[in-house]
């Protein structure tokens, strides 16, 4: 791997290595906290702050780790940055906190990031850990905000950011769309889109 | 608190059934489903864990973490009970049953990592349930997961005679399957008044 460049680190995770598409990682609250855009940044913010740290630490200590002690270990650094971002978020913002709900200790078994430090950070230098912690991040936030959004917007007919209507349309909510069903839908659908993309671009390449 | 054990059956099986309605260990349902047989295996070895991390945890909340002061070494205690269950479970499996070993594969580790297993113990903790009361949930959790691991594994065996467009075979086929089977699960919320 002599020719990584920081840019294509970091696109890599948000297109080529998307951690729900592509890899099938952390479905759980991809699928649980899409109630709502704000639910979804919250908690992609919150996942991508764990993913910094234990990428960080697992790459700068990667020599030190003993190959056969290894996921213990990383499952103790991430825990100690999920114990981190549990009380911050329970002291500053409260309501996003009781939305997410037992979503945020459960960052602890999100294969998402403990992935990350056993495919990626446990073999490469710290810089290229830190970006790769961000592309993947951002792939989360991408999919988690698409999701939400969809599920918003047809569940309640608008779309609330911070108290700010963003977009309304005028549809009776179809209140589905928030229930559990459709999230499995919703994200049904958009795999098949991308499988679709994928093979038409395969075939394009053939 | 006042939870009585029928209330916390139905709802630990239906009405807040962990993969339809909680989206805990989505991972190893869409991962294992595939065949009834290791679905079977894989459910069992998660009801297993689930009941003695519900145990354990329960002991080292209410005596050692809650007495001291600990609360916020909750979650890291709780995953280091999991994984060392979990490691016990592998070598049982192993032992007794080789080929079961071999086609859980992957998952058996990844139980760890199951949500499923750790928001039992979360919820437990959080809603001050007593100590019949955290057992019995995670019995009942564990049941909610196995039957519809087993509802899915059923319908997926029979679906793959099924001629599907290219792009929704596999994970969005499973999807639109799991989209039916949690329609019928939220409407328990119906059923059950709270």
């Amino acid at each position: 791997m002599a020719d990584m460049t920081i840019a294509g680190e970091f696109f890599r995770g948000i297109v080529k290595d998307n951690p729900v598409f592509a890899l099938v990682l952390g479905l759980c609250p991809t699928l649980a906290v899409t109630t709502s855009v704000e639910n979804a940044i919250g908690m992609s913010g919150a996942a991508l702050f764990v993913l910094l740290g234990s990428n960080t630490i697992v790459s700068a200590l990667r020599k030190q780790i003993p190959p056969i002690t290894r996921i213990p270990m990383f499952i103790i650094i991430i825990c100690t940055f999920v114990t981190i971002i549990d009380m911050v978020m329970e002291a500053y913002t409260p309501p996003l906190y009781e939305a997410l709900g037992i979503f945020i200790p459960l960052i602890v078994v999100n294969c998402i990031i403990i992935g990350r430090a056993e495919a990626y950070a446990n073999r490469n230098t710290v810089k290229f850990s830190i970006v790769d912690a961000f592309g993947i991040g951002a792939g989360f936030f991408v999919v988690l905000v698409a999701i939400g959004a969809i599920r918003e917007l047809l569940g309640t007919g608008e779309i609330v950011l911070f108290d700010l209507k963003l977009i309304s349309i005028p549809i009776t909510p179809a209140t589905f769309m928030i229930l559990p069903g459709g999230a499995f839908m919703t994200i049904g659908v958009l795999m098949a889109m991308v499988n679709y993309n994928k093979i038409r671009k395969a075939k394009k390449g053939a | 608190m006042e939870d009585s054990l029928f209330s916390i059956a139905i709802n630990g099986i239906f009405v807040q059934n962990f993969l339809l309605v909680q989206f805990l260990g989505l991972c190893s349902f869409v991962g294992v489903s595939k065949e009834t047989k290791s679905a079977a295996g894989m459910s069992a070895a998660v009801l297993f864990v689930m009941i003695m991390a519900s145990i354990a945890s329960f002991l080292i909340y209410t005596y050692l973490l809650l007495p001291m002061g600990l609360t916020f070494l909750t979650t890291i205690s709780f995953i280091i009970v999991i994984a060392f269950l979990v490691q016990l479970v592998e070598f049982i499996i192993r032992k007794y049953s080789p080929p079961l070993y071999r086609s859980l594969g992957i998952f058996l580790p990844l139980i760890t990592t199951n949500c499923a297993i750790l928001g039992v113990v979360i919820l437990n903790a959080r809603l001050d349930y007593g100590f019949v009361q955290s057992v019995f949930y995670g019995i009942t959790a564990g049941l909610g997961y196995t039957m519809v691991m087993l509802l899915m594994a059923a319908i997926r065996e029979k679906s793959n005679a099924l001629k599907v467009p290219e792009a929704v075979e596999g994970l969005p086929h499973a999807f639109f399957i799991t989209t039916l089977l949690s329609m019928a699960f939220v409407s328990y919320f119906q059923v059950i008044p709270t």
